[in-house]
């Protein structure tokens, strides 16, 4: 079920504060986050944000096209590498 | 015979049913088509007359994507997905299912047909 329209994205404050900062600065830097649920909003294209997968922070250099989609997505949790035995 | 955007329509079957044949149209799209065109839904599909045929195909080319147009649009759209590489993207791209189903069984659908591994230990009885 999609989120009531009323709220308004989810972002979370810090991290809207900190791309704020760095917006109106003009410098590009790192961020890091845990906050796998915030929605990425148009302030963020051009900026590289490091999504916390549980394990390790994932650089994500935030598009164009990413815009409404949430930071977790490109932050994957799991890693699969092949089952034992099976040769590709 | 009714051709409507390039697909054959099947002669005796209802309005209703004969344009969901049409890539794009399901049930509730072909009422709405067929009440814009003031057709019963109940008639058959080789009982509609040039005209009414002529409606039909100017609403549906002129209102709905169908057919190639909305395959490639589509095709777009996981395409992105893809080139993003967000979570959907990713399952795109292996063939697994994109919606959170579970991978332990079932899931043939994306998976295609079962291929059994060589040489897999079987169980070992006690």
């Amino acid at each position: 079920m999609s989120r009531s329209l009323k709220k308004g994205p989810f972002i979370s404050y810090k991290l809207e504060n900190k791309v704020q900062v760095l917006n109106e600065s003009k410098k590009k830097s790192v961020i890091k986050t845990w906050s796998r649920g915030s929605m990425i909003s148009p302030d963020f294209v051009g900026h590289t944000i490091a999504v916390h997968n549980g394990n390790k922070f994932i650089p994500v250099y935030i598009t164009e096209n990413m815009v409404g989609h949430k930071l977790g997505e490109f932050s994957p949790t799991r890693i699969f590498r092949g089952h034992a035995g099976s040769k590709k | 015979m009714a051709r409507i955007a390039g697909i054959d329509l099947p002669k005796n079957k209802r309005g209703e049913i004969g344009l969901t044949y049409i890539y794009g149209i399901g049930r509730s799209t072909a009422r709405k088509i067929l009440s814009e065109a003031g057709i019963d839904y109940n008639t058959k599909v080789q009982d509609w007359n040039d005209e009414q045929q002529g409606l039909i195909r100017t609403i549906i080319s002129d209102k709905i994507k169908v057919e190639g147009a909305l395959r490639s649009e589509v095709q777009l759209c996981i395409k992105r997905l893809m080139d993003i590489g967000c979570y959907r993207g990713i399952r795109h791209r292996n063939g697994l299912p994109v919606r959170g189903q579970r991978t332990k069984n079932n899931c043939r659908t994306r998976k295609g047909k079962r291929k059994t591994i060589a040489n897999k230990k079987k169980a070992v009885k006690k």
